[in-house]
Formats: structure tokens, sequence, C-alpha cells
């Protein structure tokens, strides 16, 4: 049975491995090690969590930052101050905690942010990152100054993300989560699936689901991660793919060798009036170029010069077809 | 809702776990609910168990209890719960070494009201944690208190600590990692448990 050193020698081997995974250097050889160690007995995971429910609560300490106490710690350099200064260097610090405990009553935890078809938005964020939303999206931003996190609900965004080690941004959407190590990266929800893209930085993508695998994956620039509900694939992407990509930014589809299905799927996340592909064939004729993605009509008359499709308007749906 | 669990929940979640949505799920509740009713849990335990030596592990095996069993299924209400396991852990503990001094007989008969006395006021606890957040930086060893500023105000790596602390990584390690167990306790137990350790 348990004796008393038990419980305690748990606890400070908890706080080691916490204090790892608060460093930011976090591998996945540290993961595996982890988990054998939590696996070791249950005592490991509880002792773990009560640590981190507290450390984690400590990060609201973040909403103190303000130059003020930088200089009360720089102040306090221990070698030169007598010891009587420093015990009363430590109580105006406690004191200025006291100060800011106002800033730490959190107010509502989120904001919402959406865009209707066809619309785009771009939110600047306090740290100086930038969430751009592109068509149809629905994104929520936690909002209590502690924490860096959003939840993408639906729709796609690119993120460009100011690192900061001591609070890493995540984005966290259908379960899954990315968090950025320094990123600018694009988040697409789709019906069924979830796409990120990395386009600059690292950043670390982890799914929801044990049963996938792998559950964890590093992306660096140009990784493509497609995520459904029982699978993750991580491809690449070329340059030229990226920016194509990214066109939507422009206000522009970007379209290489797409199928007019593709095509047409496309335009459709963008406008009320739908485009639609009468037939096989139609569908699977491949378009180069560059469209205005709230322009379906033109994009409609250059297939139909391209190709000699019919094109015919019934409605709120424009028909392409042989 | 208690402030503290729900911040420190989602919180908690976001560092390296790799752990399944379930545990995920049950980590969330586990923070949210059962740990904020610590210090009503050190105080059935202190008042139940005659050798204060044993508290620590005592709590220790009813979290492990809680959370195997809130595995197989959350329970609707963590505080009967919690208190329900910590007072059958008592029985079997005095069961099984067959060591039963008299208070403990009769403590025993009179846990079943014991368990619905302790009352804990959520609501309170929430606002309690920000004082305590505060009361707890200042007990904390100078170092430790420097360390963890510099973490978590400065946000500065464990390099740029060192170099500021004008001390080695390795001892900015332990200055976190000593810092990290006094802050739950702190924040989880009462306050006079630290100042008791201490």
């Amino acid at each position: 049975m348990t004796d008393s050193q038990t419980a305690t020698m748990v606890e400070e081997q908890a706080a080691d491995w916490l204090e790892r995974m608060d460093r930011g250097d976090w591998s996945e050889a540290d993961q595996s090690q982890l988990d054998a160690w939590l696996a070791e007995a249950p005592a490991h995971t509880v002792a773990l969590w009560r640590l981190d429910g507290a450390w984690s609560f400590a990060d609201r300490l973040a909403a103190l930052r303000r130059p003020s106490l930088h200089e009360t710690l720089m102040a306090r350099g221990r070698r030169v101050l007598p010891v009587i200064a420093k015990a009363a260097a430590g109580v105006a610090l406690i004191a200025v905690v006291g100060a800011g405990a106002t800033y730490l009553v959190p107010k509502p935890a989120e904001k919402t942010f959406a865009t209707e078809v066809g619309g785009r938005k771009t939110l600047e964020l306090p740290d100086g990152s930038r969430i751009e939303l592109n068509t149809g999206t629905v994104l929520r931003l936690a909002d209590d100054g502690a924490q860096r996190k959003v939840w993408l609900d639906k729709g796609e965004a690119f993120f460009d993300i100011k690192h900061d080690a001591s609070r890493p941004f995540v984005v966290i959407t259908a379960g899954h989560r990315i968090t950025d190590l320094g990123t600018k990266f694009v988040v697409r929800e789709a019906a069924d699936s979830l796409e990120v893209t990395l386009v600059e930085g690292r950043a670390r993508f982890e799914s929801a689901d044990t049963a996938i695998k792998p559950q964890l994956a590093f992306l660096s620039p140009g990784d493509v991660v497609v995520a459904t509900a029982t699978s993750m694939d991580v491809t690449r992407k070329s340059q030229k793919d990226l920016s194509a990509e990214l066109g939507w930014r422009r206000g522009v589809l970007i379209f290489q060798h797409t199928t007019l299905a593709e095509a047409a799927a496309e335009f459709n996340r963008y406008n009320t009036q739908r485009l639609v592909i009468g037939d096989e064939k139609t569908a699977s004729l491949q378009i180069n170029g560059t469209f205005k993605n709230d322009d379906a009509a033109s994009f409609a008359g250059t297939a139909r010069a391209v190709f000699g499709l019919r094109v015919e308007k019934r409605g709120d749906e424009i028909v392409l077809s042989q | 809702m208690g402030k503290m669990p729900d911040n420190g929940r989602d919180d908690a979640n976001r560092r390296p776990q790799g752990a399944s949505a379930a545990m995920r799920d049950l980590k969330d509740w586990f923070i949210r609910e059962v740990l904020p009713l610590e210090s009503a849990l050190m105080q059935f335990l202190r008042q139940n168990w005659r050798d204060k030596a044993d508290i620590a592990d005592l709590r220790q095996d009813v979290y492990v209890r809680v959370f195997e069993a809130a595995q197989k299924q959350i329970p609707d209400t963590a505080k009967p719960f919690v208190l329900t396991t910590a007072r059958n852990l008592l029985i079997d503990r005095v069961r099984r070494e067959r060591v039963i001094p008299i208070e403990t007989v009769a403590d025993l008969e009179t846990l079943g009201a014991a368990s619905n006395d302790v009352s804990v006021d959520r609501a309170l606890i929430a606002r309690d944690a920000l004082a305590k957040l505060q009361a707890a930086l200042g007990k904390l060893p100078p170092h430790c208190r420097e360390a963890i500023l510099l973490r978590k105000v400065e946000g500065l790596s464990r390099g740029e600590i060192a170099q500021r602390m004008g001390v080695t990584e390795r001892t900015v390690n332990r200055h976190i990692a000593e810092g990290m167990r006094a802050l739950a306790d702190m924040l989880y137990s009462e306050a006079a448990e630290l100042r008791r350790k201490s």
C-alpha cells in the first residue's frame, strides 16, 4: 500500500513532466516517454492533471504584462540589493498582482465573427496576429486576454500568427487542434473533412481521435493535412499550388487543370447564384485561369467560348452543358 | 460556474498531451468539477482520519478511484460522488488494516451526515481563486516566484529566465516545478495547508 512518500514522489515526477511540457520544445519522443509514464499508474494521470489545472489557471497572470512589472523585476537584481530591499520588492510585486486583479475577472469568454456567402473579413488581434475569414465562415475567438484560441466552426480562414512560446495560438476545428509554432496557415472546413495548409513557419496538428494514426503531425511549409472523422493524411503542395490556394485573399479563384465540376463547386462557395454542370462530359472538362470569385457569369461565358458549351440561366442557377 | 475551473480546463488541454477526445473530456471534468472540491475533501479527510501523515496519499487514492470510475461514466454531480468515494476509501482502509481505533468507528457512523455537511460554494471558490493566486505567489520562495512571473507574465523562455536570474537552466526547471506544486496546493487545498507544510 502507499506509504507517506508515494503521493509526494508522484507529484514531484508530475511537476517535472509538466515543466518539460511547458518549455515549448515538446517532441514526439517526449510524448511517447510521457505516455509510458502515464501508463504506469492512474495516479500519474491525476497528479499531472491536478498540477496542470493550477498551472494553466496561473496563465491569467499574462494579463499583468506591462512595462512597470518588467522594470520591477529588473530592479530586483539579487546581487545588488540588500536583503531588506529584496523583501520590499517582493511585497511591491504582490501589490502589482493585486492591482491587476480587476483585469483578471473573465468577461464572457468568446467573440463570434462571421462572413456571409461571398464575404471576406480581416481581424487584427491585439498581439499583432491577423486572421482573414473567407466566404461563409464562422469563427469564435477566446476573449479573456490570457489565452490565444479560436474555434473555426465553419468555412475557411487564413492565419498569420505572431509566435509567443508562453501563449501558443491554438485553432480548434471539428475537434482537431492546430497549435502554431510561429506560423502562417490556412484552415478550411468542408462538409466531411478538414484541410490545413501550412504556408510559412511551423505548426502542430493534433487529431481529436485516437483511432486516427498518426494522431500528431508536425507541419512544414507546403504541408497539407486532410483529416476526416476517421482518417488523416499529410501531403505536400508546390509553391504554385499554395498561391492558387490563397487566391481568395485577393478575391480570385485560380484554376490549374481544374475540372469544371470542381470549379463550379468553388464558385458556389462564394455566390448565391449557383453554377450547375448539366452532364458528365462537361463535368470532366479541365480549365486553367484566374477568375474573380464573385463573377460566376463571366466564368460561364469563358467556358462557353472555350468549350462551346450551352449556358442556360434558370432562376438562381446557371447551367452549363454540351 | 466557477471561473477558475472553467478557464483552467481549456488552457490545460492546450498543452501537449496527445490524449483522446474521451480522455480530454474526462480531464476537463476533473479540473472543472473535482479539483475545486479539494479543500472540502481535505477537510473531510482530516476530520475522519487520525494519522495526518496519510492525508496526501488518501487524497491521491480518492482521485485515482474517482478517475477510474469516471472513465466508465462521468457522474452527474461531482460532490456527492467524490465524498462518497472518500468515505468508502476510509472504510476499506479501516477494514483492511484491521486497526480500528474507537474514534474512527465513531466517525464512520456519522460519515453519511458529514459528507452532506461539507458545503462547497463554487462561486466563492471562483472569487477566492484570484485572491488565492496572489496569496500563493506571495508565499512561494522568492526564486520560485520570480521564475514563475518571468514565465507567465513576461513570457520568457527557460534560457531567458536563466539569464535574467543568473542561474542555470536546470535550476530554472527546479524552481518552476516546485512552483507548480505549491500553486496547486494553494489553489485547490486550503491556504492553511501550505503554511503547515513550510
